[in-house]
C-alpha cells in the first residue's frame, strides 16, 4: 500500500478515484454542496486501533486489491473541505511568524526611488494631477479645520498623514469602481471631480447639499461619482462593499468595488465576516486599510496583537499586501494591481497601507492628551507623504517651486470662496426633513410635517431665519 | 378567502365599504407602478363588488383551529379558476414570478440554495436561476444583510432571507444604520429596495431564541415598511409588492403558517403594502391583529357569533405604517377596540397601535382599547407553559364579552 501512496503518479490516480468515488468534483463554485457518500460494505482487513486509520483503509482498500501495513505519515485524509496530511509532531502554529511581512514601498524617506523598486509607472499628467491633489486635500483639510476652530463649521475630520492613500488610490482605480469609504477618504472624491465647492456645500449642509444637509460635515456621497454616501458606523461599508461587489460581477462589469477603512475598523465583526464573504463569493472587491496606528486614542498594541491587518487576509483565504501608505508611487501601485487581480480572477484583495494619523481624530480630539507632539512633528516632517512624492515629481522634471506656490494660492483663494459661498447659501427647506425617508413620505410623517409647520409658525423667533418653510 | 378583489394602489377595496358614506379613499402612494393595476381582476362572481360578493366571502370563511396545521380551505363555487397551494409555496410562487420578470431579483441568506430555504421556501430556485442569483452566504447576518444592502445600492434588488427571523437581530446595525437611513443621508442619492424575510413568533417548542417577535424592535426604525402575511393569498401578494417596492421592506413570516392551505388565483395579482386586511366585517367591536394570532381571533369570532355577538376583525397586514384609515373607519363604526397581538405586552406593536388609535380616534371610543398581548417573559420551551404565553381563543372571547357590556 505504501508503495502505490509513494509514487505521486499512482497516489494522485488513487485519490482521484477515491475522490470521484466519494461524490467530491473539483472545488468549483458549484461543488460546495459536497456530500460524503462513504462506501458501506468494506471488505476484510486487519482492523486499525486508529478509527480514521481504519477508514482510511477501507476506503483505499475497496479500491485497490493490496493491501499492507503502512505508517500514519504517509497517509492523507480527506475531511469536510479538501485533504489534510497527518503528522506525529504535537505542533502549535506560532502566533506570529518571526519576521513581519515586509512593507512594499519604491521611494526612500526623501523621496528618492529606490534602485531595485519595481512600481507600474505613472505619466507626467498622472504624477502631476496626483501631487496637485494631494496638496488640495491638505489644503482644503487645513482650512476647513479652521473654519471649524472659528465656529464656522459644526465638526470636521482631517486626513492629514494619507493624502498618498488617498489620492494614489483614487488614480489607480477607474471612475466605474465603486467606492465605499470609511470617512477619511475624501481624496478619493476629490480626485474623481468633486470640487472645493461641492465639499463646502456638505459641510455646511445647504441646499446645495447632495445629501440636503441631512449629514455632519465630512459624510460625502455622490452617486454620479460612484462614491457611497459615508456611514458613520465604522466597518458596515465592508460588507455592502462586497454586495456592491457581488452586483458588478453579475452584472459583468469591468469593475471592482473598492472600501477603505482604519485599523480600528478591523477589529470590527464585519470586517472578518465581510472578508469571509468575499473569498466565498469570489468577489471583486479591494479592502483597503488604512493602518494609521491610532483609532481615537487607542494605538494598534491594544487594537489586535497580530502582526498588523495584512496576515488576517490568509485566514480568510485572500490574498494581500503590506504597503507604504505614506508612498504615493507604491500606493498606486498596489492598488493598480490589486484591482487588475480582483477583476480578471474575480478574488478580493486585502491591501494594508501603513500611514500615520497626524491630525487628531477628528475635531472633537485633542491627540496630544494621549500621544507626544515630538512624534506628531516627526510624522508630518520626516515622513511627510507630500514632499517625498514632491521630490520625486520633481526629479523628473515635472514640478517647481513656482508651481507649487500658484498652486497653492490658487487653492487657498478657492477653498476661501467656496466656504464664503457656502456659509451664505441659504439651507435645504424645511420638507427635506421628511422627504426621502420613503420614496412617498406616508400619512403619519405626512402629519408631523405639518406638526412642525404649525409649530415654527407660532414660535418663529425661536426658529432658525436660513431655513425655509 | 373565496371571493377575491384584487386590488390597487389606492383604490378602496369593496370589502370594506360597509359605511360608505363615511368612506374616502386613501391618497394615492405611487409606489406601485400604475400599469400593474391593468392585470387586478375581480374573482368573484358579482361584478359589481358589492355587499352580494360581501355576504359571500362572511359564509365561506374558514376558521383554522389552532393555526398549526393545514387545513383543506372551503372553496367556494365562485372560484372556478385558481390552484391550491400551501403558504410557503405561495411565497415562493410570488418570488419566482417576481425573479422571472425582474433578473435584478436576487436571494441571498443561509441554505437558501440547493438546500431551498430551512423552511423552502426558496426551494427550487437555485436549479432554475443559478448559484449566483441564489446565493449561499456563510453564517453572518450582519454581513449578508450588509451585502444585499451593497448590492441594493449598486442596482440589484436582494430579498435577504434570515433563517428566523430572532438572528435578524445580528442585523440590527446594518438594518437600522444603513437599510433604514442610506437613502435619507445620501439626499436620495442612493435607494435600498431590499426585503427582507424570515420566520419569526412563537412556534411549537422552539425554545426562547427561536420564538422572537422582531416586529417590536424594529418598528422605531425610521425608513422602513414593516408587513406581516397570514394566509398563502396575502403572502403571495406582499411578496410581490415588497420586492417591487423602492423601499426597505421587511416580511414577517410566522413559523407555524407556512403549511396553511388555500386556493390562489391563478392569475397575477400584488397586495397593497399599507394596507390592511377586512377578514369579517361587523358591528359591535373591532379586533385587530395580524399574523398567526388572525386565527386565534376568528376561532375565538366563531364562538363569539354563537354567543350573540359580531365582532369586526382586520388583520392589520401593515405593521409599520399602520392603516389608520381602515382601522379609523371601522372604529368610527363599532366604538370599541381590541387587539390581540403575539408581542410582548412592552413595546410590542400592540402597544404602539394603542396609541395610535387613542390620539386619532378618542372621541369614537365608547371603552378604552384593550389590547391581549404575550406577557414579558422569554418564551419557555415547555409546551404548556409556551401555549399559555400565546393569547388563547378563550382570553379573545372573554376580553370582547368585557368590552361590550
Amino acid at each position: 500500500m505504501a508503495q502505490h501512496l509513494k509514487s505521486s503518479s499512482s497516489r494522485s490516480t488513487l485519490l482521484n478515484v477515491l475522490r470521484h468515488n466519494l461524490g467530491l468534483g473539483s472545488p468549483s463554485h458549484a461543488s460546495r454542496h459536497l456530500r460524503h457518500n462513504l462506501p458501506h460494505n468494506p471488505p476484510s482487513t486487519r482492523v486499525s486501533p486508529n478509527p480514521l486509520t481504519r477508514l482510511c483503509n477501507t476506503m483505499v482498500d475497496t479500491l485497490s486489491s493490496t493491501s499492507s501495513h503502512e505508517d500514519a505519515n504517509s497517509q492523507v485524509m480527506d475531511f469536510p473541505g479538501g485533504k489534510v496530511a497527518f503528522t506525529p509532531e504535537i505542533h502549535f502554529i506560532s502566533e506570529s511568524n518571526e519576521q513581519r511581512v515586509p512593507c512594499y514601498r519604491v521611494l526612500d524617506d526623501n523621496g528618492q526611488q529606490l534602485t531595485d523598486s519595481r512600481f507600474v509607472p505613472v505619466s507626467e499628467e498622472v504624477a502631476v494631477k496626483m501631487y496637485s491633489d494631494m496638496v488640495t486635500l491638505q489644503m482644503m483639510d487645513n482650512i476647513f479645520y479652521e473654519a471649524q476652530r472659528q465656529g464656522r463649521l459644526s465638526f470636521y475630520a482631517t486626513a492629514f498623514g494619507e493624502e498618498a492613500i488617498n489620492i494614489a488610490s483614487a488614480a489607480a482605480l477607474s471612475p466605474q469602481d465603486v467606492i465605499f469609504p470609511q470617512y477619511r477618504e475624501p481624496g478619493v472624491l476629490l480626485w474623481r471631480g468633486f470640487t472645493l465647492q461641492e465639499f463646502a456645500n456638505q459641510c455646511f449642509g445647504n441646499k446645495s447639499d447632495y445629501g440636503k444637509g441631512r449629514q455632519m460635515p465630512v459624510h460625502y456621497g455622490s452617486n454620479k461619482l460612484n462614491y457611497f454616501t459615508v456611514s458613520a458606523t465604522i466597518a458596515t461599508q465592508l460588507p455592502n462593499a462586497v454586495g456592491a461587489a457581488y452586483s458588478l460581477k453579475m452584472d459583468g462589469k469591468e469593475a471592482c468595488a473598492v472600501t477603505f477603512f482604519g485599523d480600528g475598523g478591523s477589529s470590527e465583526g464585519d470586517f472578518h465576516a465581510a472578508l469571509n464573504f468575499a473569498a466565498v463569493m469570489e468577489a471583486p472587491v479591494l479592502f483597503i486599510c488604512r493602518n494609521n496606528g491610532w483609532a481615537i486614542s487607542t494605538p494598534t498594541s491594544d487594537q489586535f496583537r497580530s502582526d498588523g491587518v495584512v496576515v488576517k487576509g490568509r485566514a480568510y483565504g485572500i490574498r494581500s499586501i503590506r504597503v507604504d501608505g505614506n508612498d504615493a508611487l507604491a500606493m498606486y501601485s498596489a492598488v493598480h494591481e490589486g484591482r487588475e487581480m480582483a477583476i480578471r480572477e474575480h478574488r478580493p484583495i486585502l491591501i494594508e497601507a501603513l500611514t500615520y494619523r497626524v491630525g487628531h481624530h477628528s475635531t472633537s480630539d485633542d491627540s496630544t492628551r494621549y500621544r507626544s507632539a515630538d512624534e506628531i512633528e516627526w510624522w508630518n516632517k520626516a515622513r511627510n507623504p507630500l514632499s517625498r512624492f514632491r521630490t520625486w515629481v520633481e526629479s523628473n522634471g515635472w514640478w517647481s517651486d513656482e508651481a507649487e506656490s500658484d498652486l497653492r494660492s490658487r487653492i487657498k483663494k478657492e477653498m476661501l470662496e467656496a466656504i464664503r459661498v457656502a456659509e451664505k447659501t441659504e439651507k435645504p427647506n424645511l420638507n427635506h426633513m421628511f422627504s426621502d425617508v420613503y420614496d412617498v413620505p406616508p400619512l403619519n410623517l405626512r402629519e408631523q410635517e405639518l406638526l412642525v409647520r404649525k409649530c415654527v409658525k407660532s414660535h418663529p423667533q425661536d426658529y432658525p431665519s436660513d431655513v425655509p418653510l | 378567502m373565496a371571493a377575491r378583489i384584487h386590488v390597487g394602489a389606492g383604490a378602496a377595496t369593496a370589502l370594506s365599504t360597509f359605511n360608505s358614506k363615511k368612506l374616502v379613499a386613501p391618497p394615492s402612494r405611487t409606489n406601485l407602478p400604475a400599469r400593474s393595476s391593468k392585470r387586478y381582476i375581480v374573482a368573484a362572481a358579482g361584478s359589481d363588488g358589492s355587499k352580494k360578493s360581501l355576504l359571500r366571502v362572511r359564509h365561506s370563511q374558514k376558521l383554522i383551529a389552532n393555526a398549526a396545521v393545514a387545513t383543506k380551505a372551503e372553496t367556494s363555487a365562485t372560484t372556478g379558476t385558481g390552484h391550491e397551494l400551501l403558504l410557503f409555496e405561495a411565497l415562493q410562487e410570488g418570488l419566482e414570478e417576481e425573479m422571472d420578470r425582474d433578473p435584478h431579483v436576487c436571494v441571498m441568506g443561509e441554505d437558501v440554495g440547493h438546500y431551498g430555504g430551512s423552511y423552502k421556501v426558496t426551494k427550487g430556485l437555485a436549479d432554475k436561476f443559478g448559484d449566483l442569483r441564489v446565493l449561499d452566504t456563510p453564517i453572518c447576518e450582519n454581513a449578508f444583510t450588509g451585502m444585499g444592502i451593497g448590492a441594493a445600492m449598486t442596482g440589484l434588488r436582494p430579498v435577504i432571507e434570515g433563517m428566523n427571523m430572532g438572528f435578524l437581530l445580528l442585523a440590527f446595525n446594518q438594518i437600522s444604520n444603513n437599510c433604514g437611513m442610506l437613502h435619507y443621508t445620501s439626499g436620495g442619492q442612493f435607494t435600498i429596495p431590499v426585503v427582507i424575510r424570515g420566520p419569526g413568533g412563537v412556534g411549537r417548542q422552539l425554545g426562547a431564541e427561536h420564538s422572537q417577535r422582531l416586529e417590536s424592535y424594529f418598528q422605531s426604525i425610521p425608513g422602513i415598511q414593516m408587513v406581516a402575511c397570514s394566509t398563502p393569498y396575502n403572502a403571495k401578494g406582499l411578496m410581490k409588492a415588497a420586492i417591487r417596492s423602492e423601499n426597505p421592506v421587511i416580511l414577517f413570516e410566522h413559523v407555524l403558517l407556512y403549511n396553511l392551505k388555500e386556493k390562489i388565483p391563478d392569475e397575477e395579482y400584488i397586495c397593497n403594502l399599507e394596507e390592511a386586511e377586512m377578514v369579517r366585517p361587523g358591528e359591535h367591536i373591532t379586533i385587530l391583529t395580524y399574523s398567526r394570532m388572525r386565527y386565534h381571533v376568528m376561532q375565538a369570532a366563531k364562538t363569539l357569533v354563537n354567543k350573540g355577538y359580531d365582532p369586526e376583525v382586520i388583520d392589520i397586514r401593515s405593521l409599520k405604517p399602520f392603516d389608520l384609515h381602515t382601522i379609523g373607519n371601522s372604529v368610527k363604526k363599532t366604538h370599541r377596540v381590541l387587539i390581540v397581538e403575539e408581542c410582548m405586552r412592552t413595546g410590542g406593536i400592540g402597544a404602539s397601535l394603542t396609541a395610535a388609535i387613542n390620539e386619532n380616534f378618542h372621541d369614537y371610543l365608547d371603552a378604552p382599547v384593550m389590547c391581549l398581548s404575550s406577557q414579558d417573559v422569554p418564551t419557555p420551551y415547555a409546551g404548556t407553559l409556551e401555549e399559555w404565553t400565546v393569547v388563547q381563543p378563550a382570553q379573545i372571547v372573554t376580553a370582547v364579552e368585557q368590552l361590550c357590556q
